[in-house]
């Protein structure tokens, strides 16, 4: 399995790095939902279902609403010669990257190995959580019930976000 | 925004009833299958997403629905908001406290309080990303007038 999710990954590298470099910003919006799609498989193969479904809904009506906003604009992107200055940010980002990818090694190092160790709070969730919430659905029973000012929360951000869509969207208010 | 051709129209006719029962199916039984109030409300609004890219924006009244949909995505919030805080009134006094009997685990009423606070959150996640979607195609019609 560990195989599978690296082949994976790799193609959601490959899909990433195409976005970025493409001229076509419809394909660059497409090669994206290589990412999210991707992600979607390696939830199926963690054994997520919850997550999954949330995940590849969420990504096609965001590939639809990107696709219809890149089909009404100009495709193609702007593209300038990188200067001095550009080289210099590059060599910064170049920098901090492998200076984090040595700590990611000397971290990983003493992490347990992948989809082993559970950790102290899960244990806790996991033992008798059918008799706690009543729920089957152990992630519906942590969404609601262990953490439900988490899920308040969530619900709370997604009102501003609307507020702040309909805000900057409002014509007819700036007149 | 224009409709697009009648095979497109027809197809989205018979598909976007079994999309809307299918998030409807997936946020009733939240609390016994996958899923939930934020997948099953998701689902619910790329039914309704489906028909406005298919018929066009003449079809549905958009300026009547966005003002429908942003009173309920409040409403919903307010309900969750209700039951949440209906804990500190009952028993031990805590805040999301589900407090509603519990039922035999593995039917569909069963756990208290978790099938309606799905409900209400699928309802807000829908009306949610509709009004963004909605606001979008109004702000385009608004421009190209």
């Amino acid at each position: 399995m560990e195989l599978a999710i690296s082949v994976i990954v790799g193609f959601m590298i490959l899909g990433a790095l195409y976005a970025i470099h493409a001229r076509d910003l419809l394909s660059a919006v497409i090669a994206g939902g290589i990412v999210g799609y991707g992600l979607v498989i390696c939830f199926l193969l963690l054994k997520a279902p919850d997550l999954a479904i949330v995940q590849i809904v969420v990504e096609t009506i965001t590939l639809i609403i990107m696709v219809a906003v890149v089909l009404d604009s100009s495709r193609e992107e702007a593209f300038t010669r990188p200067d001095r200055q550009g080289y210099v940010t590059a060599a910064t980002a170049i920098l901090i990257m492998a200076v984090l990818f040595y700590f990611l090694v000397v971290s990983s190092a003493s992490l347990e190995r992948f989809g082993e160790g559970e950790l102290r709070m899960a244990q806790s969730y996991i033992e008798g959580a059918v008799e706690k919430t009543g729920s089957v659905n152990l992630v519906t029973g942590v969404l609601f019930d262990f953490r439900g000012y988490d899920t308040l929360g969530e619900a709370t951000v997604l009102i501003t976000a609307v507020l702040g869509v309909l805000t900057i969207l409002r014509i007819k208010g700036k007149k | 925004m224009k409709g697009m051709t009648v095979i497109v129209k027809k197809t989205t006719q018979l598909i976007a009833g079994l999309v809307f029962l299918y998030g409807i199916y997936i946020i009733i039984h939240g609390h016994l299958t996958p899923g939930g109030g934020f997948a099953g409300g998701v689902i619910l609004a790329g039914s309704f997403i489906l028909l406005i890219l298919a018929y066009g924006s003449d079809f549905l009244h958009l300026v009547r629905e966005e003002a429908g949909t942003t009173m309920y995505e409040n409403l919903a919030i307010l309900v969750v908001l209700v039951l949440a805080l209906s804990g500190l009134l009952a028993g031990t006094r805590v805040f999301f406290l589900n407090w509603a009997p519990k039922g035999v685990a593995g039917e569909l009423i069963s756990a208290g309080f978790l099938p309606l606070y799905n409900i209400f959150i699928g309802i807000e996640v829908a009306a949610s990303i509709l009004s963004i979607f909605l606001a979008l195609v109004i702000f385009k019609e608004e421009i190209s007038k």
